[in-house]
């Protein structure tokens, strides 16, 4: 909506309004999913588009949509400090312990 | 979110240094490891711009692709065929806003690359500048074009672009019922009457080459092809991708008892291929340039479309604004 005016069609405001991320849930107790984007210029109709877009056959029983814009995402280039504290806690891992050998079905 | 839309491309190869070899190696390495790169992640210009460039000329074949089956939708010859056309082509406007969604992530605006389609600046699929002439060009269509199209997509759902690869898998999984239903259009004619069974194979006849065609220039005649393979945006080449479209076909075309368009048409026992005759690459190079036989139709129809779904964006936003405007608090 904000776009400066341009277009083949010479018309306006022929922006392709703000971008909504969706989100579907595609079963009873499954996680929400990322599966794409839509344009909208409201949260109403980004949910109708999304429901469109995304769930023609049934692939969800539920859909968020989020202002692209609201998104704080991590970054690919600090992924390795950022992420680096999980590495040296491997005892967070069951494989980490050791059970008396011949112990069946722990 | 990993998809979220970045920096407009468009500004950085200006702005941007002369690419360092060392993050290009590690860039390169990555792919061959058969890695996935995400929006967010350091890529070459290059990669980029032929990433949009391929996956806008995809999107925009989507859409344009409505158009010659849009065509038939009233005059479908029963009810059941009708809302099976609708919703086949209602799917192939979902799989344009899927790839122009993917394309967005590269930093183009939707809008830029819509408005290079109305312009004629941007190309789409040569196919869809041909004219559908009888009902039996819907069964064609679904059999071979998105016959051909599944071939396509089924290597690209592993390409190392993680949004186009995302889309792909989406598509893919829709287009087996478009086959389907085209094929069955098909084997229904030419189970018919005379008439029916020379329908069929008069729609044959016309949309076989077109679809070799479709799946790309030769492979001498296609310059990109080495790069796109090299960074795995491309997993085979357009001749490898036209056999096997090719091995699929013919014993499809043989189980409804119609022929192929082709006296040089032939099975090689060694290679265990189908072997097909030369392809009239001036006729696709002619359609490429704008000089099909709809051409110029199809671009006019997306701008009339356009024109006039006008009000219905602009009611769309007046709502917006008038429902935005009534859950502000008064002013103090
Ligand atoms: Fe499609
Ligand atoms: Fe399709």
């Amino acid at each position: 909506m904000t776009d400066t005016p341009k277009g083949a069609t010479g018309n306006g405001t022929d922006s392709q309004w703000p971008l909504w991320e969706v989100f579907v849930q595609p079963a009873q107790a499954a996680p929400y999913e990322h599966c794409g984007s839509v344009h909208a210029a409201d949260a109403e109709g980004a949910m109708q588009n999304a429901r469109d877009v995304y769930a023609r056959r049934g692939e969800a029983i539920g859909i968020w949509v989020v202002p692209s814009s609201a998104i704080v995402a991590s970054k690919p280039e600090d992924a390795g400090s950022f992420f680096d504290p999980a590495d040296d806690k491997i005892y967070r891992h069951p494989q980490f312990y050791k059970i008396p050998r011949g112990l069946k079905g722990f | 979110m990993s998809d979220a839309p970045q920096p407009r491309a468009s500004m950085t190869p200006s702005e941007q240094k002369a690419e360092d070899p060392q993050r290009i190696a590690e860039f390169e390495a990555r792919i061959a490891r058969g890695e996935s790169i995400e929006p967010k992640d350091w890529m070459p210009d290059r990669y980029r711009t032929q990433l949009i460039r391929m996956m806008s000329q995809h999107a925009h074949s989507e859409i344009v692709g409505m158009l010659p089956e849009g065509n038939w939708i009233t005059r479908a010859p029963s009810l059941r065929r009708k809302m099976i056309l609708l919703a086949k082509v209602q799917d192939e406007a979902g799989h344009g806003l899927y790839i122009y969604c993917g394309t967005e992530t590269l930093g183009v605006d939707r809008s830029e690359l819509v408005d290079q389609l109305l312009t004629g600046k941007a190309k789409y699929s040569s196919i869809f500048n041909y004219p559908t002439l009888s009902w039996a060009d819907m069964g064609v269509i679904g059999w071979f074009v998105d016959g051909a199209a599944i071939v396509n997509q089924t290597v690209l759902a592993k390409a190392s672009y993680g949004p186009y690869a995302r889309a792909m898998i989406r598509i893919c999984k829709e287009e087996n019922f478009h086959k389907k239903q085209g094929y069955e259009i098909i084997a229904t004619l030419a189970n018919g009457t005379p008439e029916q069974k020379a329908m069929a194979q008069d729609a044959i006849n016309r949309w076989w080459w077109p679809s070799l065609m479709m799946l790309g220039p030769s492979d001498k005649d296609s310059p990109n092809t080495a790069e796109l393979i090299k960074w795995r945006v491309k997993r085979k080449t357009n001749d490898e991708l036209r056999q096997r479209f090719v091995d699929i076909t013919v014993p499809q075309a043989q189980a409804v008892g119609l022929t192929l368009p082709d006296p040089d048409l032939k099975y090689n026992e060694e290679t265990q291929h189908w072997e097909h005759g030369a392809i009239d690459w001036d006729e696709f190079w002619q359609v490429v340039k704008g000089n099909g036989p709809c051409n110029r139709e199809r671009i006019a129809a997306r701008r009339e479309a356009h024109e006039n779904g006008r009000w219905v964006r602009d009611a769309a936003e007046a709502h917006a604004a008038k429902k935005a405007a009534r859950n502000q608090p008064a002013a103090a």
